[in-house]
């Protein structure tokens, strides 16, 4: 397998979400991002819904969205584990959840985006093409040793976005595995082995509102075959994905070098698709969270979203831009976004032409 | 793609094991593959017993790496609601049916360094799941089997041929016990310990192991708990306003189903807490029949598990 194959497909940009931040989004990406917020107030919500297709086009149309950033992405995390191996963990009786990841991800890339990936199965002998990575492999499904990694780090060094394994047990969900290079500050090597309530900690409000009881009753519940999906968003300066505790002294430090004029070009709304899904050998439930980010330049050019952003960022309780990390730019956030709210209505619902 | 929690398959097996079993194979009608599941995990099967819809979870008993069906055993109780008796007498090869996708309750902890696992009688199905699951993995296991006689020891000479030393198998009425407290004293540390039978093989399993330290973590039961009979009832529902009748081989949950109620479920069993409903009032005794609500939950009427809890009184009104 080889990284450095040069990009065939001109369908994938070349870019980096790191030193010269090349990272942009296309008009066709920009039209597409999944702006998280369907009114003009936020507050938090289990929000669940049904993972099921959407819109053609849509980050929806797709059981996994696999976008012009997939290259980058896979090279982004290859450099970032590279650096540090602990992005990847998998406690040993997390190997058979891999494997159910394994077969879920190759799946669903070879159905959904055939001129991209294929895989045929004669048993447990499988042959797998990764046409973008240049990647070619046979191997022996449930037999690690076939493989240059373990499965669940061998499949998640070719999707994007991080995720992670939630082993179920004493009625409660235990974080044991996880890929996490593209995450909005938490760290995996911190939280491995921690339970539901445990790795909820950090987050303000929510605790008391009951809701973390609510979604792990839910989740306990969630069934094969019935995948359910939520938003999360922050904001994050340069398009940088690797925004992780562990690298803090390299990233915090931006957040004070903003100014008026560069804000609408570095500062990014992160926004993250989460979805849950029991796999099927394991009972495990596998917790993708894929990270798409947006400059407020190229947000604004919507001009509901312009309007709805705005107002939503004012409305934040302050608890909440704190959590997210960006109190201390929030009123430089809001004099940009001001200037594009004239106040009109929007329509309810994310989609940007509705 | 659209969320399926359930299956349309085809019956293409059913086999007489002993005089109270019977094994059904399902295959799926589209010719499609299986999910593959984990060792431990039921499959609810939707009936149609002469109007009546009754929905019955049974372990899947079959390989879990098997994905071309799916088998259960199903043992007949000729003094409960009918669900047994319809599967033993009503369903025939060829015919059309419904099952749920695999749901586990009873799940393998995979941390084990060893699962030491004790069946009793039909409680042995979601063992020989869970023994296929663990033999291709290469864990270590051992499985203590009791029930009445030969010939009621379902599957158990076919397990004793692939497992050897590893199956141990009790008849009553040799008046062969298993020696409990010497096997929970001889188990490595890090050994789980797997239950699944009649409740009083349960409660004993469970109590020793306590009584000798073991921790809480590595205990794991499940019971076979049939919606019990009774006597008929009726419910109102606080915010719908209406009335239910519940027959006397109707659970609530079924009676709520059947009057067009989409009521939250999971194991039907009394386990799992899904249906778990509010109580508004209750003029009587509820009798509670389920294993997830607290004794002080129960003793203060304040919520019902619609699944399996009856109700015998004046009046019952639940938050639904």
């Amino acid at each position: 397998m080889s990284l450095d194959a040069p990009f065939k497909d001109p369908f994938f940009r070349d870019e980096s979400f790191f030193g010269d931040y090349s990272y942009r989004n296309s008009p066709h990406a920009v039209k597409r991002f999944p702006f998280p917020f369907p009114e003009d107030d936020y507050m938090y919500s289990v929000n669940m819904e049904p993972h099921v297709k959407g819109r053609p086009g849509s980050v929806f149309e797709h059981y996994f969205d696999v976008d012009e950033h997939y290259v980058s992405e896979m090279r982004d995390r290859a450099r970032v584990l590279e650096q540090d191996p602990l992005r990847c963990q998998s406690l040993p009786h997390m190997t058979l959840a891999g494997w159910d990841l394994l077969e879920l991800i190759m799946e669903k890339f070879a159905e959904d985006y055939p001129h991209w990936f294929s895989l045929t199965k004669d048993g447990n002998r499988w042959h797998w093409i990764n046409r973008p990575l240049g990647i070619d492999q046979k191997f022996t499904f449930l037999d690690e040793s076939t493989l240059p990694y373990g499965p669940f780090e061998y499949i998640t060094r070719q999707a994007q976005g991080d995720f992670t394994l939630q082993d179920q047990r004493e009625d409660n969900l235990w974080i044991e595995a996880g890929m996490v290079t593209s995450q909005a500050d938490w760290s995996l090597d911190f939280d491995i082995g921690m339970n539901f309530h445990e790795w909820h900690a950090p987050v303000p409000l929510a605790h008391q509102m009951g809701i973390f009881d609510r979604a792990l009753k839910f989740l306990l519940a969630l069934q094969y075959g019935a995948p359910v999906r939520r938003f999360n968003w922050t904001m994050t300066v340069d398009p940088l994905l690797d925004t992780s505790p562990e690298n803090y002294p390299k990233w915090g430090p931006s957040k004070t070098t903003m100014t008026p004029e560069t804000i609408g070009q570095r500062q990014h709304l992160r926004v993250e698709l989460q979805t849950l899904i029991r796999l099927p050998r394991s009972n495990a439930i596998c917790f993708p969270i894929r990270c798409y980010l947006i400059s407020l330049d190229d947000l604004v050019t919507q001009p509901k979203w312009a309007r709805r952003f705005h107002r939503v960022i004012r409305g934040l309780p302050d608890e909440l831009a704190t959590y997210k990390g960006f109190i201390r730019n929030k009123p430089m956030i809001l004099e940009y976004l001001a200037r594009f709210d004239d106040g009109a209505p929007t329509s309810p619902g994310w989609w940007p032409e509705d | 793609m659209s969320n399926q929690t359930r299956m349309n398959v085809t019956v293409t097996e059913v086999v007489e094991v002993n005089s109270l079993i019977k094994r059904f194979r399902f295959v799926r009608e589209d010719g499609g593959a299986m999910p593959g599941f984990s060792g431990g995990a039921h499959t609810v099967v939707e009936m149609d017993d002469n109007g009546t819809r009754r929905l019955n979870a049974y372990s899947l008993m079959s390989d879990p790496a098997d994905s071309s069906g799916y088998e259960i055993s199903v043992r007949r109780d000729d003094s409960g609601r009918g669900g047994s008796l319809f599967m033993h007498k009503g369903v025939k090869p060829g015919m059309k049916m419904v099952i749920s996708q695999p749901v586990n309750l009873f799940g393998l902890d995979l941390r084990a360094r060893k699962h030491l696992m004790i069946a009793g009688g039909i409680g042995i199905t979601p063992f020989i799941a869970q023994m296929a699951q663990l033999d291709s993995l290469g864990h270590r296991f051992e499985l203590h089997y009791a029930a009445r006689d030969a010939d009621l020891c379902a599957y158990g000479a076919e397990l004793s041929a692939r497992y050897g030393e590893r199956l141990h198998r009790y008849y009553d009425v040799e008046k062969q016990a298993i020696d409990l407290a010497n096997l929970l004293k001889t188990q490595p540390i890090g050994t789980h310990l797997y239950v699944c039978g009649p409740k009083g093989m349960i409660g004993w399993v469970l109590s020793t192991a306590q009584k000798m330290g073991w921790p809480k973590g590595a205990l794991h039961s499940e019971e076979f708990l049939a919606p019990p009979v009774g006597e008929a009832f009726t419910v109102q529902l606080s915010r719908s306003g209406v009335s239910i009748d519940v027959g006397p081989t109707q659970s609530m949950l079924e009676a709520l189903e059947a009057a067009g109620i989409d009521a939250p479920y999971l194991c039907r069993g009394g386990a799992c807490g899904q249906c778990e409903c509010k109580v508004d009032a209750a003029e009587g005794e509820i009798l509670h029949y389920d294993h997830w609500l607290s004794d002080d939950q129960k003793a203060a009427k304040t919520h019902i598990m619609p699944c399996v809890s009856r109700f015998k009184g004046e009046r019952l009104v639940i938050d639904l």
